[in-house]
């Protein structure tokens, strides 16, 4: 991957890893994770649940859980190291500069303020803005993210609001303060299938028309071809590969990606297309107790494991022919290395 | 940890839990509560001495022995002597059996009303359940010591009436439970494949649910006991209970004028009350965590 | 307007109640056996069946029960609740004297449970594992099994007897009966101060225990998530995102031990010689003055009522969902 060397990246994550104390020992949640996010672009992290997308976010955020903490790498956000940066400044920089939806809107709204206050809350604290303008600010949100009827609803209480409204509520108090980048893990998981693809031309238009770079987290891989130009699929707490959407799909390079791909077989054919069984991953994700060893983690479900992939874990390794795609294998499928 | 070369992909390692059985379960978080255990060593004690205490020191706890108010240690009284001169330990000894008799018959008796309301609330929903859940929220609103006072009142102070004025007004809280957990249980799969096979709606309620929703019961019954004896305590300490025994309450009740000159009078029954009661809270929140881990699915 | 519906729906709910409570304990009065006559004639050191019999005639017990009672509800509807045989008062003006000084005791009991609770709740919830999270299971198991007799005593003990803090016994110093206003509400407030506090030591421990294990659940919720990746500060989602959404179970929890508190009130004036329904109905109860008996219940109930009634509004402020009926 190549950064052009007089711009640097809005977010340049370089070797984060992350460790949580519980009462049987440490466990490594985060292994070695690196990727950079320009200004605007949009991203996808993809895997399977428990491989780490989230903890990622997460980590980027400073909201990691009481047990877990940064035990290695740098997270730099516009040159700044946000592993290092003071509790005040994470919070200064949250909704603000950085802001984060969650899967859940049915609960990630507080039931007992109205719609209105929870976004003015969010102007109010970043922007100093006072309570009404704040209020009209609101109004106008609601009609960026298509509420219906802004001015009247911006009384009502979350209960009042379908699942869907609620999702563009979240998007709403996220994207108040023209954030640089916004985080959106699973925001459809939870909505109707009918619900999603609005909820994805929501954040994309908005996204282009502030500048906010987006990275979504997602185990569908719909979404990813719907959502992002960039994505960086993971397993077991690491990165295993990394490229343009289009060159992913197209040729994965590792066992993994190559699995998930198989297991949506019409996102590169027909739709209506007859399957006679449907393809799956065999095995099961390693337990957490096993991640960060020094060896590829991803060995007991692949069926080109060899020695080497049992004794040391995978470097990374970029894809000739195209550009910007790298992955983490020792024996990658592609046009070298396979076997 | 590597197969051999050429052998075919390898299953995921899988990890499965040994299944425990529930009631092992139960039983090991219920002994790893130190409190619960301290309580329960403790209200084991209570109980013995209740039982065999007055056998052991065969003295009358109204008959006058000795010089009253004399200090617990002296002249061989352990826990002194009250106003009347009578032994302050066989006061408790007895006073013991008869406070913790009745608590515990009239926690039963709260229990038992308290399970037939709420089951057949619970269960048969529609108009019993209204009428039901009316009567229950009635006596809610009766101030419950009050009612027991006019109650004994009425029909003389006897063992018998006190532990049935006790009885009647303190089921509430056993209903609204256990109508809480028939109307969950009685939507549940198991419930409906039972009535399917043709099980009758007595069985449905007495062998099918109720023995799923024991575990809350059990631990407001546990609760119960606690407050079956506080609120005896109570009307003794009024006056109201049976003359013709002692009770921890009446030992306070009586000897309450005298605070100034005796204190340890007052004091001791009521530590007495205290620390029973206390266990009683604790082997009861104990027996919560126990018997309802927050993993339940709800 | 569906607010004014409910009330008007709870209000005729709560009057039915009381009713049935009068139906209920005139019922049981009767069944009892013995009556005032029996008192009155005790009093009198016996009296012949004849004298027995003009007594009951003059009280009207010789009329068929269900006419007595028909007479009385008529009454109690008027607000007449009879005449005190054993203290030849109206009952109604008995229990106006007597009233405002439980109700000062119950209400004030409760609002030093809330309070405290809360707060103790509160900062508990925050550490969880903390000196003040233990010691208020600690507090919470002493509140809740000791007998509050007891506890009244020995705080009397402690703080009037051996260290002549407060008050021994009543709610007035009547040499401040000139005193200027001000100065005859501190008093109040003093003797209210050990009552209050008994009173209140059962509940707080309930209050605090319930506070801490909401705010522990709300403290865990994804709108809590959300607001700290919106970048509050602690201080801003415990005081202002978590405490409303966990206030809910404990206002909850109080409006239903108010039939506690008015029961314990009883032993708390006893023990505290406080001038209220308690040593009031004490006294009745023993002298078998019906009339009384049965105001006093109906007064309690009614306490009780009110009590539930404001708990009510009280959550309808909080949680709005109650308000729209929906959730």
């Amino acid at each position: 991957m190549t950064n052009s060397p007089s711009t640097a990246p809005l977010l340049d994550v370089r070797n984060l890893s992350v460790q949580f104390t519980t009462r049987g020992g440490t466990v490594t949640v985060l292994d070695d994770i690196s990727f950079t996010l320009e200004r605007g672009e949009r991203i996808s992290f993809v895997g399977e649940s428990g491989c780490g997308k989230s903890m990622t976010a997460l980590a980027l955020m400073g909201l990691l859980p009481a047990m877990g903490r940064v035990s290695g790498g740098q997270v730099l956000f516009k040159g700044e190291d946000l592993t290092t940066a003071s509790p005040a400044r994470l919070r200064r920089l949250r909704g603000n500069e950085i802001s984060m939806i969650f899967q859940e809107p049915m609960t990630s709204l507080n039931p007992v303020f109205t719609i209105g206050q929870q976004i003015s809350e969010v102007l109010r604290l970043h922007r100093g803005v006072d309570n009404a303008e704040a209020r009209d600010r609101s109004v106008e949100l609601l009609q960026a993210v298509r509420i219906p009827d802004a001015a009247a609803r911006v009384d009502d209480y979350p209960h009042q609001l379908s699942g869907g409204q609620r999702q563009r509520v979240m998007i709403a108090i996220a994207l108040a303060c023209e954030p640089e980048i916004l985080i959106a893990d699973e925001p459809t998981t939870a909505l109707d299938v009918t619900v999603q693809a609005e909820i994805f031309a929501l954040l994309r238009d908005l996204g282009a028309k502030l500048d906010t770079a987006i990275i979504l987290i997602t185990h569908d891989m719909g979404a990813v071809a719907q959502m992002s130009e960039r994505m960086l699929v993971m397993y077991a707490g690491r990165r295993v590969e990394e490229g343009q959407v289009a060159n992913v799909i197209k040729a994965p390079a590792h066992p993994y990606t190559r699995g998930l791909i198989a297991c949506v077989p019409h996102i590169t054919s027909d739709v209506g297309a007859l399957v006679d069984t449907l393809p799956e991953i065999d095995g099961i994700v390693p337990p957490i107790t096993r991640f960060g060893r020094d060896e590829c983690l991803f060995a007991p479900r692949c069926a080109k494991a060899a020695d080497e992939c049992w004794s040391a874990k995978p470097q990374q390794s970029d894809i000739a022919g195209h550009s910007s795609h790298s992955v983490s294998c020792w024996h990658p499928f592609g046009t070298e290395g396979s076997r | 940890m590597k197969p051999a070369a050429d052998s075919a992909p390898r299953r995921g390692a899988e990890i499965v839990d040994k299944a425990q059985h529930p009631l092992r379960e139960m039983v090991v978080i219920f002994l790893a509560n130190r409190a619960a255990m301290v309580a329960s060593i403790v209200l084991s004690i209570v109980v013995l001495a209740a039982i065999f205490g007055p056998m052991l020191h065969p003295v009358d706890p109204f008959e006058m022995v000795w010089a009253p108010f004399t200090p617990p240690g002296q002249d061989g009284f352990v826990l002194g002597t009250d106003y009347l001169g009578r032994d302050m330990l066989a006061a408790l000894l007895n006073g013991g059996r008869v406070s913790l008799t009745i608590g515990l018959v009239a926690a039963l008796m709260s229990v038992f009303i308290g399970i037939s309301f709420g089951a057949l609330a619970g269960f048969y929903r529609g108009l019993v359940e209204e009428v039901l859940m009316r009567i229950t929220e009635f006596f809610q609103v009766l101030p419950t010591l009050l009612f027991s006072m006019v109650i004994v009142a009425l029909f003389g102070a006897s063992l018998e009436v006190v532990t049935i004025a006790i009885g009647v007004v303190s089921w509430t809280a056993v209903a609204r439970i256990t109508r809480a957990e028939f109307l969950r249980i009685r939507e549940l799969e198991y419930v409906t494949a039972s009535r399917a096979a043709g099980a009758s709606n007595v069985t449905l309620m007495t062998r099918v649910i109720l023995p799923n929703a024991l575990p809350p019961i059990i631990v407001q019954a546990a609760l119960m006991v606690g407050s079956a004896i506080l609120f005896e305590a109570g009307l003794a300490f009024l006056g109201l209970s049976d003359p013709n025994v002692v009770s921890w309450g009446q030992i306070i009740g009586s000897n309450r004028p005298y605070i100034l000159d005796a204190g340890f009078t007052v004091t001791i029954p009521g530590l007495a009350i205290f620390v029973t009661v206390l266990s009683i809270s604790l082997i009861g929140d104990g027996l919560n965590d126990a018997l309802n881990p927050k993993l339940r699915a709800r | 307007m569906n607010f004014l519906r409910q009330t008007a729906v709870r209000l005729g709910y709560a009057i039915a109640l009381l009713l049935a409570v009068v139906v209920l304990n005139f019922v049981l009065i009767h069944i009892a056996p013995g009556d005032i006559a029996d008192t009155i004639a005790g009093d009198m050191g016996g009296a012949t069946e004849e004298v027995m019999a003009k007594i009951r005639a003059d009280y009207g017990l010789d009329k068929p029960f269900i006419v007595q009672l028909g007479l009385y509800m008529g009454n109690v509807v008027r607000f007449d609740f009879g005449y005190s045989f054993f203290f030849n008062t109206p009952v109604t003006s008995l229990i106006a004297e007597r009233l405002p000084a439980t109700l000062l005791l119950v209400f004030s009991a409760q609002l030093l449970a809330l309070v405290v609770g809360v707060v103790l709740g509160v900062i508990s919830a925050q550490r969880p594992n903390g000196m003040l999270s233990h010691f208020v299971t600690l507090l919470a198991l002493f509140g809740y099994s000791a007998p509050v007799f007891w506890t009244g005593i020995m705080l009397l003990i402690g703080l009037s007897l051996m260290l002549p803090l407060f008050p021994v016994a009543g709610m007035v110093d009547a040499r401040l009966m000139d005193a200027p206003m001000w100065r005859q509400y501190l008093d109040v407030l003093h003797h209210l101060l050990l009552p209050a506090l008994t009173l209140a030591s059962i509940f707080l421990a309930l209050y605090s225990r319930l506070c801490r294990a909401s705010m522990l659940e709300v403290l865990g919720a994804d709108y809590i998530r959300t607001a700290r990746a919106k970048g509050l500060t602690e201080r801003e989602i415990v005081y202002k995102h978590a405490l409303k959404n966990s206030l809910g179970p404990v206002v909850t929890l109080a409006g239903l031990q108010f039939s506690a508190v008015v029961s314990g009130a009883v032993l708390v004036e006893t023990v505290f010689s406080w001038p209220g329904l308690g040593t009031l109905a004490l006294q009745s109860i023993l002298a078998r003055d019906t009339p009384t008996i049965l105001g006093i219940l109906f007064f309690s109930a009614l306490v009780v009522i009110v009590g539930n009634l404001l708990t009510d509004l009280v959550l309808r402020l909080i949680d709005p969902r109650i308000r729209s009926g929906g959730g």
